[in-house]
Order: C-alpha cells, then structure tokens, then sequence
C-alpha cells in the first residue's frame, strides 16, 4: 500500500466491496425520495439530514465490513451492555415526557432502548447458533427469558412502543429458529379476537372511568383515539383525522411537490418526523405511496433472499430477523399515518427526520450487507 | 421439537418460514395499500372536500388566565387586552429592512430588537414573535393603513398579563413568561397540548407555575373559514373558552406591604402563618423583582442586572435561604428538654457566664453570667449557657429527632417550588455531608453551640415560622399553604382549600404552656421588650402571646390570640442579613425591625401603617461580616 500513488479506481472499490448493490440502490432511492419530500415538509432541516445520512452511511460501512463471526462475538457483550444500561435507566435515568427512557452519562445522553433493537436479534441469534442441532424445548424457554427481561424494562419505562418493536424482533428470531405453529396460531387468534372485541365495542370501553387491565391512561387514550378520531379533536384525535385528509386529498396523483395544503397550511403535525407519510402521500398520490411501498417490498425481499443464502445458523436468523424489522416499522407507520394503528412513536424506515432511528436502520443494512458478503466464506 | 433434525431439514424449515414471512409481508402491504386506494381513489371527492374545507380551520380560543387576589381581595394579577406587533421570521424576506420600515410607523425601541433577536434563537423560524407589545390606537392605525408592505407581520390583539402592585410579594405569585422547550416537554407529559394550542405564556416560577392547572382554564375553539392565503373570513361554529380559576390567597397584601416597607433596602425574609390553619399570612424576600420584566421576555440587559445583582433578588430568602437560627432555636430546645424529661421548668441553673465543655469556654453574651437561670428565664432573658449545658445533656441524637419532629431539617410542603430543606445537623447528616473520614465524626463540642441554634444549624424563615405556629396550635401542624381558596371564574363557586393537618405531636399542655408563657415574656420583660414597647396590642384573658421575639434584632415574633369564635394568630420570623453577619453590640443588635401591628384584628383593619412601622424599626448599620456564619446574633 505504501508505494502505490493515489488511485481513484482503487479507492472506489475498496469503498464498495462491502456494500451490496441491490439493498444499497433500495435505501438510496428510499432516502432520494425522502429528501425531495423533506425540502417540502421542513427545508430549513435539510443540512442536518444530510449530516444524518452521511453518519449513517459510515456506520452501515463499518458494519457490512465486518464479517459475520466478528458480530456474533460482540452479541453477548453487546446484550449484557443494554441490559445493564436499561437496568441504569430505571434506577437513575432522566425523566422526559412522563417517561424515563434517557440515561445521562455524563457526555451525552443515550437511550438504550435503541440499542436494543438491533442487540436483542443478535443475542438470540448467537444463542441459537451455540444450541445448533441440539434445540430442545427448553431452549426456547431459555430465548423467551433472554427476550422478556429487556422488553419488560423498556415496558416499565413506560414505551410500550419500542417495547412492542424489541419484542417483536426477538420474537421473529425465536419464529425463524421453529418455534412451534402450536404456540404462535393460539396467540395469532387471540389477537385478532382482541382487536376485533375492541373495535366492535369502542363505544363501551371507551367511557371515561372505565380502567383498561394493564393499560396506563394514555394508551388507553391513543387505541380509543383510533376507533373514534373526532372524541379529541384538538389532540391527537387531531393527527389522525388531518393525515387521512392529507392522504385522501392527495388522489392518485398527488397535488404536486410543494403544493400539499394540508402540509403547508399546518394542519399537519410532526409533518418532518413520525407523520411525514402524510406528506409523502399528499404530494405525490397513490403513486408515491406505492412507490415507497414496493421500495420496502424490494427491501425485504432482497433481505429474506439474503437469509435464505445465508451460511449459518447465526447470519440466517439475524438477516431474516432484521428484515422483518424493517417491515414491522414501515407497516406500523404507514398504518397509523392512514389511521388502521394507534398512534404508536416509530418512524417511518429511511423516510423520518430523525439521526437516532437512521442509524439504527443502516447498522441493520450494513449487517445484512455483511451477510450477503461472506456468504460463501465460511461453509455449513 | 425434541425431534433432531438434518442440517438440510432444518434449512428447509427456514426457508419455509422465510416464505411465510414474505406472505405475511405482502399482505401486509397489500392491506395498506387497499387502504390507500381506499382514501385517494374511493373516497377521493370525500377527502378532497375536506382538504378544500380545511380553509375550515380549528383556531383555538385562548382562555383568560385566571386572576390572583390576596385575602382581602386586592387583586395582584391580572390581564388586560392590548394589540401587538409580531413578525413571522420565515415568511420575510429581510428581516432588517422590514424592522426599519415598521420604525417608521411605530416606535421600535433598540430594546424591543434586542428582544426579538433573543426570541428568535429560542424559536423556530415559523413560529410568530412580538417585535413590539402594547401600541398605542395611533400606532395600530398607521400600521394597518400600511399593512400591505409587510407581509410576515400581523397586528393580533392578546391579553397580557400585568402585576399591578409591581414588585410586591413577587416571591409569591411568581411570574409567566413565553412558553419554552421544556415547558413544552412538561405540557406533552402531562398530555395537556391540545390545551395548550394557541397559549403562547406559561407560569414560570411562584403561584403562576404551581397552580398552572387551576389558572389557565380550558382552550375553546372555533371553527372559522381561511381564504386560501390562511386568513379567516367567517367563523362557523364556537366552542368557547373557559377561563381559568382565580387563586385567593391566604396572604394579607397589607403586612406583607408593612413588612417589606419595614425593611427598607435591607435584605432579609420573612414569614407569617396562621397556626390553626397553616394558611400563610405574609412571605416576604426582599430585594424583590419587577414580575412585569419577565411577562414578555425579560429584556437582556434587565435579565443581567437581576442575575448580577449582589443581593440577589431573584432568590427567595425565605424558602431557599437556610440560615443558622439563633437564639429563636432555644424555646424549641427548652420544649424538647421538658418532653424528653431532661428539664423540669423550675430546675435552675448558676450561670457563670461561659459554659465549660473539656476546658473550652463556650461564652454567654452577658460577662459574669445571668446568675440563677431556670426555664422561663433562659427563654426570657436568651441565657446561652443554660442551652449550652442542656445541649450537652441531652446529646445530639435526642436533639436531632426531637427537632425533626418539629420539622427542621425537611421540606414543609408549601404550595410554591423551591423550598430548600435546610441542615438539621445529626452524627448521620456529617457522615452524608463530608467525604474525608477524619471530617465524617461528630464531635461531642459540636453538639453544644448546636443549642444556641448555631453550628451546622441551617433552617429556612418558613421551617421555623411553620415549627412556631405547630407550637402555637397546640402540637398539630399543619401543612403550609397560600392559597386559600379557588374560585371558578365560571359560576363563582369556590374550593377551600382545606387546613391540612400533617400531624399532631404530643406535647402535655403544662409544658406548651410554660414555653409559650417564656415567649410572651421576651417580648414583655425579656430581649424584645424594646423592639415591641409601645405595640398597640392588648392582653386580654383571650390573648396569649406565644413564641417569642429573641434577642439581638433577629427574632421571633409572635402573638397567638385564641378567640373563641375565629381563631387568629400571627407568628412572624425574620432574618436579616444578619444571617451571616455578627450583630455587634447591644445597641446594634436591635437594629433590624419590629412591624408588627395588630393583627388580632380582622384582616387589614388594625395594622399599623407603614410609616408606623417603619419609625420604630430603627435603622442599624449593617455588622461586620463573620465568615462561617457563626457566633450569635
């Protein structure tokens, strides 16, 4: 290296070797969009995205440079760390918005929660990899426990969202490792029984006065919002009803880049960040909205594909797993913008304002990366 | 489960699953996008409709804050309505050219620019910012006159908050100011937003921020049609607003004006309560600010004379400020003597003049001693060396606890932030406060000069008036409030707010009544005699002068008048800033004040007048100043 002169070509490979074509093309064309929407929804933002993106890329550079078996040596270690971080924050973290989800070390403040995000898939994915061909029952019950411990301190916080998010990820590792139909169907059912009751009986029980079993008064709120937007005009009965008009209005073609009156003449909140679906959506139309949706379709085909081809154990279950996030966040945005999910604070994958979440999502790019790049390296 | 399977079954089991996932995913989306075909193809016109009568905007109606009286009605905040000027920073083109152009119109002070720019760093760029408040009806109409050459600036009409008794008590009401980042955090948390939308002020410090609740009242809102350039061309349906509630406070603006009067430029504080009710009569901290400065933003150059300010007036002395006791500690020490049975009232003591603990001599003020001491003379006459040997008998563990009962050292629980809880010094409080080993021990020589209220004794005026009047009442305390009722501006009805009993301590009535006749004496025959010669007060078979005005200008007062039918009662304590400093000499140790009129009658009907007061509170020089805050007053 150190005789050669500087090579440009050179340069550019060594940049891109990591990187895998396809899942790079998807997120640049997903992020291309947001920015054009972004210009819209909030201009004066636009230096600070790009600040987001390019330390977001340099993380997902870093991850889809190391190879898988360097990942599953940190999981654990990276497991106990935000288990004990989210221990810290119940015992001395800071109190922000009713909840306490921050820690302050001392420099900065961090959120562990995020943290585990993308540390719970890892964990369980190691563990199912060091049980390989020997799972039994009680495994299952071992990743159960591994799962529940933080999910239930982030649930404490209280963020039932990120706790619904981490739990979900834990659970599609738990999925993609066998975990018995026997046990998933009579969940499945149950939910869907749930939320049918609930909806069905919206009138009923959402009485002031009326307590929800294990539900704290806001949520409460936000699931009653949902069945009946116009109880809270003002609040965030308010949100929902101005992004279904947003969405609405928009028609198939959108009322063109810049001319969203729902955008601009503020009715809609948060347009920047967790509803800026909305105004995606009333800007460019059914078009644009299926745009984003088939960019998300091709994102996590190419993720599952990858998973497929993955060599062991550890890279299936982390690729199938990440995948599955990146659905679960794209699906429950788009679901509670278009007003079929309680509003719920996750953002919208590659699209929202926001440097936390960005990070997050192209660390879990850059590991897909990773795996697609040593697929053939190490052998079954 | 516990079937093992191949590598290869395994695999397949995996990508069977992957597929399923897959599905799920595409059904997944395949319902979203049903639902978007749904909202922008189906219901198209619907929606489209709606966006066109979005020009049908909700404009919230900002409700009017409620007022804040004092007991006898003296209002002491208020609203008015005024039009002011704002600006829109993103939606002019240059800033500075348009601020030129509006001083040629109304009258832009350097002050007001300063403002904006300072508001503007706070803000975002859409949000709108006053430039100038209060025009007056000539300005309003040049400005509308020329209203088409500046986009990005509005005339908008609000109410404004105004304190009309100006610096008075303003440790007390507290002020508003322009809603920030964190109240705005506060606001999400207590999911009050929608209450919120369209109020731009909040309760920053005082009664303002803690009755926030009860002051704002409830956000109405019409439903008004917008042109399309967002203005409003007809309202169509109303919900009005409901105004917030009025605050009645227990606190008498005519002594608490006496008192702050009384004290002249000096710093100091000062609390009154009523022992039956815990309700708070006066609370003074003085220097006090001008509440008006901050209501919309405070302007820079005001915010740093206040924060430079070596007196300090944004403190509030008599919450936050934990000073030494002094001698007004002794009758507490005498009561704890009596129920811990270390005293009896007649055991008497020889008093030398000096205390002698391990061949030190801990000084009384009197050389020679005050001869036979016993309880009532201690009291009367501030014997220090009759404390010093009581302090040393009953050691520093029994003095902790008993005086923790009374409340020293913890937080009263007064309806208005920043208490401090002060230092209730304990062998506990040493091992918590200091790091290094050698400074953790309590050293029995400490305890001793804890007896004169000295040492690490540290109380805020509030504590000790609080434990006074728990005294006064008999032993009950009850928790501090100012409040006195709410009253809905709605229909007038009113919410008492309830003496709240936090506990009732026994104390046997012979030993109450030999403290309490100790403290009347000090003001009778005793070290405040002087400071009250010639009070206008009466003691009748009904009254009973309990507490005590202690020596040497720092004191207790109090009177404790039991009438049968409306009990009332007044004890007042008072630090000056001889909190740190050694009072000198007799002569000036009676320096610091004595407003106390009759307050025995009904509210504001007997008080002295200031010029009263403020004629027999004899102006001291200030003392020297003592590092450490020791010695005694």
């Amino acid at each position: 290296m150190t005789n050669s002169r500087f090579d440009p070509r050179k340069w550019v490979a060594y940049i891109l070797a990591p990187l895998d074509g396809p899942l790079m093309l998807i997120v640049l064309g997903i992020l291309g969009f947001a920015t054009v929407v972004m210009v819209s929804a909030s201009p004066e933002r636009l230096g600070t995205l790009g600040l987001n993106i390019a330390v977001a890329f340099v993380v997902m550079w870093i991850a889809a440079s190391l190879p898988p078996q360097r990942m599953m040596s940190i999981a654990l270690p990276i497991y106990i760390l935000g288990v004990l971080l989210l221990v810290g924050v119940a015992l001395f973290g800071d109190v922000s918005k009713g909840a306490r989800r921050w820690l302050n070390i001392g420099v900065a403040r961090i959120q562990p929660s995020e943290l585990m995000k993308i540390a719970m898939p890892l964990m369980l994915a190691w563990y199912f990899q060091c049980r390989e061909g020997m799972l039994r029952v009680r495994d299952f019950l071992v990743a159960a426990g591994l799962l529940l411990v933080p999910v239930g301190l982030i649930a404490k916080q209280p963020d039932l969202g990120t706790a619904v998010l981490v739990a979900a990820a834990g659970f599609y590792v738990l999925f993609f490792a066998g975990l018995a139909w026997r046990l998933i169907l009579p969940f499945a059912v149950v939910g869907i029984v749930g939320i049918v009751t609930i909806v069905a009986m919206g009138d009923t029980i959402c009485q002031p006065g009326v307590e929800w079993p294990g539900m704290r008064e806001y949520q409460k709120h936000r699931v009653c919002t949902l069945l009946d937007p116009t109880s809270d005009p003002l609040g965030k009965g308010f949100h929902i009803i101005q992004s279904t008009i947003a969405i609405g209005s928009g028609g198939i073609l959108g009322k063109g880049w810049g001319s969203g009156t729902q955008t601009h003449l503020d009715f809609l909140p948060e347009r920047h960040t967790d509803f800026i679906f909305a105004v995606l959506t009333e800007e460019f139309g059914l078009v644009g909205a299926l745009f984003l949706v088939v960019m998300y379709i091709l994102l996590i085909f190419r993720g599952l594909f990858i998973a497929a081809g993955a060599p062991t154990l550890f890279s299936r279950l982390l690729a199938g797993a990440l995948t599955l996030i990146f659905f679960t966040y794209a699906f429950v945005n788009m679901g509670m913008v278009s007003g079929i999910l309680p509003v719920v604070g996750v953002p919208l994958p590659f699209v929202s304002y926001g440097g936390t979440a960005l990070v997050t999502l192209c660390l879990g790019v850059g590991m897909l990366m990773s795996i697609q790049r040593h697929r053939r390296r190490v052998g079954t | 489960m516990s079937v093992i399977r191949t590598p290869e079954q395994e695999l397949a089991r995996f990508r069977g699953r992957l597929a399923v996932a897959g599905a799920v995913a595409l059904v997944c989306f395949g319902l979203l996008a049903a639902r978007f075909f749904y909202l922008q193809v189906l219901r198209y016109d619907y929606y489209s409709t709606r966006a066109e009568d979005n020009r049908i905007s909700l404009v919230p109606i900002v409700p009017n804050r409620g007022l804040i009286m004092d007991r006898n009605g003296t209002v002491l905040a208020r609203n008015y309505s005024a039009y002011t000027l704002e600006i829109t920073p993103s939606r002019v083109a240059d800033l500075e050219a348009t601020i030129e152009g509006l001083a040629t119109l109304v009258d832009i002070q350097p002050k007001d620019r300063k403002r904006l720019k300072k508001l503007m760093d706070e803000s975002k760029s859409f949000e709108s910012l006053p430039i100038r408040n209060r025009l007056s009806d000539e300005e309003v109409a040049r400005f509308i006159a020329q209203r088409y050459r500046f986009p990005g600036v509005e005339l908008k009409a609000r109410l404004f908050r105004d304190y009309p008794m100006g610096s008075f008590g303003s440790h007390i009401i507290g002020y508003i100011g322009r809603i920030n980042d964190r109240d705005l955090e506060r606001i999400e948390e207590n999911e009050d937003s929608a209450n919120y939308r369209g109020t731009d002020h909040i309760g920053k410090a005082g009664l303002e921020k803690s009755y926030e609740r009860e002051l704002h009242g409830l956000t109405g809102f019409e439903e008004v049609e917008v042109d399309s350039g967002g203005r409003a061309v007809r309202a169509l349906r109303r919900t009005p607003a409901t105004p917030g509630n009025n605050l009645v406070l227990t606190i008498d603006l005519k002594l608490q004006e006496v008192v702050e009067k009384a004290f002249g430029n000096r710093r100091g504080a000062l609390v009154a309560i009523e022992p039956g009710s815990g309700g708070v009569l006066a609370l003074v901290s003085l220097p006090t600010f001008d509440p008006n400065l901050f209501v919309d933003g405070i302007a820079p150059q005001d915010w740093d004379e206040l924060n430079t300010s070596p007196d300090h007036p944004m403190v509030n002395r008599a919450l936050n400020g934990a000073y030494p006791p002094g001698s007004t500690f002794k009758p507490f020490m005498a009561l704890a003597a009596l129920m811990s049975g270390k005293r009896t009232p007649g055991q008497a003591i020889s008093d030398p003049g000096f205390f002698d603990f391990g061949g030190h001599h801990f000084r009384d003020d009197k050389a020679g001693g005050h001869g036979t001491v016993d309880m009532y003379k201690s009291i009367v006459q501030s014997c220090d060396t009759y404390y010093y040997r009581l302090a040393n008998d009953m050691g520093i563990d029994l003095i902790a606890s008993t005086m923790g009962m009374f409340g020293f050292g913890s937080r009263t629980g007064i309806d208005i932030e920043g208490e401090s809880s002060g230092v209730l010094p304990s062998p506990e409080w040493k091992k918590r406060r200091f790091k290094k080993p050698e400074q953790q021990k309590w050293f029995g020589g400490e305890t001793i000069s804890i007896g004169i209220g000295q040492g690490y004794n540290a109380y805020t005026m509030l504590q000790l008036a609080h434990a006074t009047a728990t005294v006064a009442a008999g032993g009950v305390m009850f928790k501090p409030h100012l409040v006195k009722y709410i009253e809905s501006a709605k229909d007038g009805s009113r919410r008492m707010i309830e003496p709240q009993p936090v506990k009732t301590i026994a104390i046997k009535s012979e030993h109450l009544e030999t403290i309490r006749r100790g403290m009347i004496g000090v003001n009778r025959e005793g070290t405040g005699a002087r400071a009250f010669a010639g009070a206008p007060t009466r003691l009748g078979r009904q009254d009973r002068y309990g507490s005590g005005v202690l020596p040497e200008g720092r004191k207790i007062f109090g009177k404790d008048r039991r009438a049968p039918a409306r009990p009332r009662a007044l004890h007042c304590l008072c630090a000056g800033r001889q909190a740190h400093h050694r009072a000198g000499r007799a002569r000036r140790k009676r320096r610091l004040w004595r407003p106390v009129g009759r307050a025995d009658r009904p509210p504001g009907a007997g008080l002295l007048s200031s010029r009263q007061v403020a004629g027999r509170c004899r102006a001291g020089r200030p003392g020297r100043r003592r590092p450490g805050g020791g010695g005694r007053w």
